[in-house]
């Protein structure tokens, strides 16, 4: 049997010969049920558009204080870099770094190779060691947990707010916008059809 | 299900996990894919016995992340230690009770059904088992899905760390439990990444021979 037109399922290794989408179509494995991949009908464009504001957001959303809490005559706000200090130098190391990793470190390395991979190629050019990048992104992808840390601000606004005065700040916003662009962009990157382009080597 | 199913390892392909291109399962030759340069594995290496270890450690310290506390408060009137549990139970008593139950999803049910469905997954797959092999594999996809939810505790401990700080009136900290419970999460994350559930499927294939 000649492999060149056949795929194999990456959960259940059935081989298959990969069906031909409509735009927007999905294609599914027929045995185990799992998503192979999805249609490339105008995918990069949408991906680039929304990896460029979730870059602009993730700055929002850490230079800029999340909430504020008032007590008395004080009030305290904390980014979430400084959150993440302040358990760094109550000794917590370990759990500061993986919450900047999850939160800071992997979403934006996520978007800026998205940017490196996309912006070249609506220009009709193929950056150099798309390899690697396309396989960071997918060692990465686990480990961005906007999404988590968004429904963690929610909970410790209710909290928060049974104690003290709380006043959301503007990362809080940029929090939830994020979330959306950054959810919007992965889903619309189509790996598959960057990979289609790059040549056999040695085959 | 399609009665005579054929994985790629039956035909001596190899399925490159990085790019999806396949590869003649040449013994000897080059072990890299020719289109991105991954490493070429049957299936992941060692993928049981990887499983097992982290599933293991992450069963011991899931007893500490439950019993030790995670948070630490301390003010003028009161100190409070708060576990995971107590945490929860905080704030169903204050009245939002949706959020408790998102918090105990996420903090007790989650980890603890992770741990137990990728036991089943990993002795399942070990004892080549073809029970439900479709359910199996729907399972495996849904505990990569909600791992990562199980961070939701760390990350509110974080900001209640980060704002209040009030020298005089009230401090929180956070306490060794937290880490003991950010332990199980990665843990559990880096178990499931290690679990290959092509391994599902593999036992079906031999019977067709
Ligand atoms: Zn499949
Ligand atoms: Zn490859």
């Amino acid at each position: 049997m000649s492999h060149e037109h056949l795929i194999a399922c990456h959960e259940c290794d059935l081989l298959l010969r990969p069906p031909e989408l409509e735009p927007g179509g999905v294609a599914r494995c027929p045995r185990c049920g799992a998503t192979l991949y999805k249609s490339a009908h105008r995918s990069q464009e949408r991906a680039l558009a929304f990896t460029v504001s979730a870059i602009i957001l993730l700055m929002l959303a850490n230079f800029f204080p999340i909430m504020a809490l008032q007590v008395g005559g004080n009030q305290v706000s904390c980014t979430l870099t400084s959150a993440a200090l302040m358990l760094y130098h109550e000794g917590m190391q370990e759990l500061g770094i993986l919450v900047l990793i999850t939160t800071v470190i992997v979403p934006t390395a996520q978007m800026l190779i998205m940017l490196y991979v996309l912006l070249p190629l609506s220009l009709d050019y193929l950056p150099p060691r798309i390899p690697d990048m396309l396989r960071m992104l997918n060692m990465l992808r686990p480990w961005s947990m906007v999404e988590v840390f968004m429904l963690g601000i929610l909970v410790s606004l209710t909290k928060l707010t049974a104690m003290a005065t709380v006043i959301p700040g503007i990362a809080l916003w940029s929090f939830a916008a994020l979330m959306v662009l950054m959810t919007a962009a992965i889903s619309a990157f189509n790996a598959r059809h960057i990979w289609q382009l790059l040549p056999l080597e040695n085959a | 299900m399609t009665p005579r199913a054929v994985s790629a390892a039956d035909e001596g392909l190899l399925n490159c996990h990085s790019c999806g291109l396949l590869s003649k399962n040449v013994p000897n030759a080059h072990d890299r894919c020719p289109r991105c340069g991954a490493h070429l594995h049957l299936r992941k290496p060692d993928s049981l016995a990887r499983t097992w270890a982290l599933l293991i450690a992450a069963f011991l310290l899931y007893i500490p992340a439950n019993i030790l506390p995670v948070m630490h408060t301390a003010s003028i009137i009161y100190e409070e230690d708060d576990t995971i549990m107590s945490g929860v139970v905080y704030l169903w008593t204050s009245g939002s009770w949706p959020l408790a139950i998102l918090v105990f999803c996420a903090s007790v049910t989650v980890p603890l059904a992770k741990l137990i469905a990728l036991s089943v997954l990993a002795w399942t797959a070990q004892h080549k088992s073809t029970w439900r092999q479709q359910e199996r594999t729907r399972l495996y996809r849904l505990v990569e899905f909600v791992g990562r939810w199980s961070m939701l505790d760390i990350f509110v401990v974080t900001l209640m760390v980060g704002l209040v700080h009030f020298q005089s009136l009230a401090t929180i900290s956070a306490g060794p439990g937290a880490v003991a419970f950010a332990a199980v999460v990665v843990l559990t994350m880096f178990a499931a990444m290690s679990f290959d559930p092509r391994l599902i499927w593999d036992p079906e294939q031999k019977q067709d021979d």
